[in-house]
């Protein structure tokens, strides 16, 4: 049973990600707005798997990925970046900080379940 | 005389003897001859038959044999298409799939809310998020001056965007005539930012009656090109965008109206002071 984590302020991303993932047998989503919402979340629930906005108020991706894996208790756990950033550099960046996989919007979900599964199994 | 008589006889006697024995030899040798023929022929026989009959059922069993693997080769082939068929159905599916999730979330979050400022930010979200716009602006009709106002925008300054005539520009025709425009080679919108020179845009209708226009000019550096998926929501901004925008203006218009008749009505209950 796969816990997701999906933090990302725009409700209308988060409920297309929350839609594409209830796909996936057994899984259990869990919502964040933003990059405190998801610390909260964390400390709180087991979570297998992050997929993360960059672009968010109060703390943005970069900054909870930099915290996520800075702690011993979440550092294993695979985060995957959803932004509109499409440049090489900033995927660059947001892998060298530990992300595990770059997504560019608009997202498209065949791809995106494609990813998770391969992180889950 | 009677000694030669005698060995003459016996002389003759050998010689018949012997001229038998001769002619029983030459007898044996023919049969001998004749029964290795006939071994011969039997050998041939049997050898030929057993080969024959063993050939042609070898070749019996080939054939089967043969039948059968062309049998189960065009059973493959016919698997091997259904194969082939279900995984082309399959991602035509999943294509499908990621199209109408799209729209059902594009959909149910623009009818959420009454609240004006909040389907805009919607509108701004599903054209960000779901199209893959990087600058655009939504503009509304003043139907008063019959002008298309800037409501909100994205990737550029509300206060740069000016307001536009109805049927003057691209945006005004559009406005105008109710029928989406789009640039035939949207890499060009990617160099080259003009306000008078949108990549798309989409009248906002409700039935053929034009309440505004979203103009996208460029698109995020990843989407070079406009799919399926693109054409539906424009599709769908077109009617609902216009739907929920008209709904919660009229929505925020009503609860101007009834919180100005409640204070009036507030204010004729106040008893006058004698």
């Amino acid at each position: 049973m796969p816990n997701i984590l999906v933090v990302e302020d725009s409700p209308t991303m988060r409920q297309l990600i929350s839609f594409a993932m209830k796909r996936i047998p057994e899984s259990r989503i869990i919502e964040a707005t933003d990059g405190v919402d998801a610390l909260k979340k964390l400390a709180s629930e087991k979570v297998d798997i992050i997929l993360a906005d960059i672009n968010m108020p109060i703390m943005d991706g970069l900054k909870l990925v930099s915290l996520v894996r800075g702690n011993p208790s979440y550092k294993t756990i695979p985060i995957i970046m959803i932004t509109t950033e499409g440049a090489e550099e900033d995927k660059n960046k947001a892998l060298a900080i530990g992300a595990n996989a770059y997504l560019t919007k608009p997202i498209q979900t065949q791809e995106l379940m494609k990813l998770v599964n391969s992180f889950l199994s | 005389m009677e000694k030669d008589s005698g060995i003459s006889k016996k002389a003759d006697e050998f010689l018949q003897i012997f001229k038998r024995g001769e002619e029983f030899t030459k007898d044996l040798i023919k049969e001998n001859e004749r029964l290795r023929f006939r071994i011969a022929q039997l050998e041939e026989s049997v050898e030929k038959s057993g080969s024959e009959e063993r050939t042609r059922l070898y070749e019996d069993r080939i054939k089967m044999l043969e039948d059968e693997i062309n049998s189960l080769m065009e059973r493959y082939r016919k698997t091997e298409e259904e194969n082939k068929d279900f995984a082309s159905k399959y991602v035509e599916v999943e294509a499908e799939n990621n199209m109408l999730a799209n729209l059902y979330v594009a959909s149910y979050q623009l009818h959420s809310t009454l609240d004006f400022n909040e389907v805009l930010r919607i509108v701004i979200e599903i054209i960000i998020n779901l199209i893959g716009a990087e600058k655009f602006a939504i503009f509304l009709m003043d139907e008063k001056t019959n002008e298309l106002l800037p409501a909100a925008a994205e990737g550029l300054s509300l206060q740069d965007i000016s307001k536009v005539k109805t049927g003057e520009g691209i945006i005004g025709k559009v406005a105008k005539e109710g029928e989406s425009y789009f640039l035939e080679d949207i890499t060009n919108a990617a160099s080259e930012i003009s306000l008078s020179q949108p990549a798309v845009c989409i009248p906002l209708k409700i039935k053929e009656h034009v309440i505004g226009v979203i103009s996208i000019y460029s698109l995020l550096i990843q989407k070079n090109a406009f799919s399926n998926i693109d054409y539906e929501l424009f599709n769908l901004l077109a009617g609902h965008a216009a739907t929920a925008i008209f709904s919660s203006r009229l929505y925020t218009q009503s609860e101007r109206k009834l919180t100005t008749i409640q204070s009036f009505l507030d204010l004729l209950k106040e008893k006058p002071k004698r």
